[in-house]
């Protein structure tokens, strides 16, 4: 109730222009400094993880918030704790495969053989007639 | 003496429903056959097209229930002296449970943002914060994609509402039904029907609002922008974040802590490993039983003196307008960062800053592989997703302090 006394209910367009700005303001102001918070954190955990090499930690199951759809890709299996994923290497040529098919594919394999996707490498991907 | 069976006939179709909907036909009595018209819509857009069924069925079957005049299952009037002053029902539960019908009973959890918060828990027990804690910048889109919420406000002014009615509109471009619920309920109860009928209705309809906008504000090559992989997430981090987030933002905004709380004590059942029962509790059995009363019990709101006002469509226009204006300011914050980044940010990710998880994750990501069909922008929409909703939280935690 911060300023519920001093704010009548009708407002004047300036008054509501004041507040709109204020407001998205204040969200900005709050997210940013959460921004901060979890940056500051990120760089605590990281550090102290490369202090401690030796605890590694088991790396979180993948997991995809409420329900994901069936037309998204399969959740990809995080990388081992502590190594950047460094993302997709090469090209991967598709014959008669959908994108999402092959995804799913690619996910599969990956947890089939208990191996982060970042760490496979897939060269072609072919339907077999 | 005989029984007159023309008296007990003549009786049982005084008392009937049809008989009050003719002798009051021009006075209430149209109202409810319009309403149970529009319930019957609603029931139709939930079942056939199911836009958001899970929540609009009860909304629209909630609606059809109070509408049907002596049923007795909810009573607008015990709201109205609750909410009087000079009533000696004023704030007394004791005299709804008393008088209350069914529906009257399910509307005390909205009346005490009982329900709100409870789904609010169930949402943080099904989310992954993890994309958002390995990129932390995308609760920057989270913020941007609030443009909406206070662009609807200052628009609901202008159209002649108050304060607190504006703000409850304005929370609809947040796109977060329990929030505008969790808001509404406090601010501008008469209006609780119309805002949660807008709110469902557009976040249903998200696949079909943000597209356009999504290619008006980017151009064909960034949309075919590639995201590297982030970072993983250790399990310590997983943990500490809700309790990190939950301490700072009720400190910020102490308005705030019942949804962020919620949110957050959620996300820590799921996190911590040692509260499974309770997650899955959260998620399942305890979000769905309290979706049925949230639903229903919203639904009987629409009652057709309320309902049936010009300001119900102004609130559906100012709604979509909120959803638009979301989705540009997202996509604006998407542009801002892409720029900063030299190119290494999909803009696209930004639409989905408008909270409305994971639905406006998908929609990203579908029109990315529109673009660029080997492009997968999921979990990296997720980030802003799920910023959005503690960026929406944190806009109604204002809102209240402002005008609560």
């Amino acid at each position: 109730m911060l300023l519920s006394n001093t704010i009548s209910t009708e407002l004047s367009l300036l008054d509501a222009g004041i507040i709109a700005l204020l407001g998205y303001a204040v969200v900005f102001f709050g997210l940013i400094l959460l921004m901060l918070v979890v940056m500051i954190m990120s760089k605590a955990f990281t550090t102290r993880k490369s202090e401690n090499p030796g605890k590694t930690e088991q790396p979180p199951a993948p997991s995809a918030p409420v329900s994901v759809p069936a037309s998204a890709p399969a959740p990809v299996p995080a990388p081992a704790a502590g190594q950047p994923a460094p993302g997709s290497a090469g090209q991967l040529k598709l014959h008669d495969v959908p994108p999402k098919t092959a995804a799913m594919l690619m996910a599969i394999v990956a947890h089939k053989t208990g191996k982060p996707l970042n760490e496979l490498r897939f060269i072609s991907i072919k339907e077999v007639k | 003496m005989g029984i007159d069976i023309g008296q007990i006939l003549l009786e049982l179709w005084n008392s009937s429903g049809f008989a009050y909907i003719f002798a009051n036909l021009s006075e209430v009595g149209w109202q409810n056959i319009v309403m149970i018209a529009i319930s019957c819509v609603l029931l139709y857009f939930g079942i056939v097209k199911q836009f958001e069924p899970l929540l609009l069925v009860g909304i629209a079957f909630g609606c059809l229930l109070s509408n049907l005049p002596l049923g007795g299952l909810y009573h607008p009037e015990l709201w109205e002296a609750f909410m009087d002053e000079t009533s000696s029902a004023y704030h007394s539960y004791g005299a709804i449970l008393r008088e209350g019908g069914l529906l009257d009973f399910f509307y005390i959890g909205v009346k005490t943002s009982i329900y709100p918060c409870i789904i609010f828990m169930g949402v943080g027990a099904m989310s992954d914060f993890g994309p958002l804690l390995s990129n932390p910048k995308s609760l920057l889109l989270g913020a941007a994609a609030q443009l909406g919420v206070f662009a609807a406000f200052f628009g609901a002014v202008c159209l002649g509402f108050t304060g607190p009615e504006a703000a409850s509109i304005g929370i609809i471009g947040g796109a977060d039904g329990p929030t505008a619920i969790f808001l509404t309920s406090r601010l501008a109860p008469h209006l609780l029907g119309a805002i949660a009928v807008a709110a469902y209705s557009y976040m249903a309809l998200i696949p079909m609002i943000q597209p356009p906008f999504m290619n008006l504000l980017t151009t064909p090559e960034q949309r075919k922008i590639k995201m590297v992989q982030t970072r993983a997430v250790s399990k310590a981090e997983r943990i500490v974040f809700p309790i990190v987030v939950t301490i700072f933002c009720a400190l910020l905004l102490p308005d705030t802590t019942p949804l962020i709380g919620s949110l957050m004590l959620g996300n820590l059942f799921r996190e911590c490993g040692v509260t499974e029962r309770l997650s899955d509790t959260a998620q399942n059995a305890l979000m769905n039983i309290v979706t049925i009363m949230l639903s229903t019990s919203v639904g009987a709101t629409m009652v057709g003196s309320t309902f049936l006002t010009g300001s119900t469509l102004k609130i559906v226009l100012l709604g979509v307008c909120a959803f638009i204006l979301s989705t540009v300011g997202g996509l604006l914050g998407g542009q801002v960062m892409c720029l900063l980044t030299g190119g290494k940010v999909n803009p696209l990710i930004g639409s989905a800053g408008v909270s409305a998880v994971p639905m406006a994750a998908r929609v990203s990501n579908k029109e990315g592989q529109k673009a660029n069909p080997s492009n997968f922008l999921l979990m990296h929409a997720l980030g802003p997703n799920v910023a959005g909703v503690i960026g929406s939280a944190i806009a109604a935690g204002f809102l209240l302090s402002v005008f609560g």
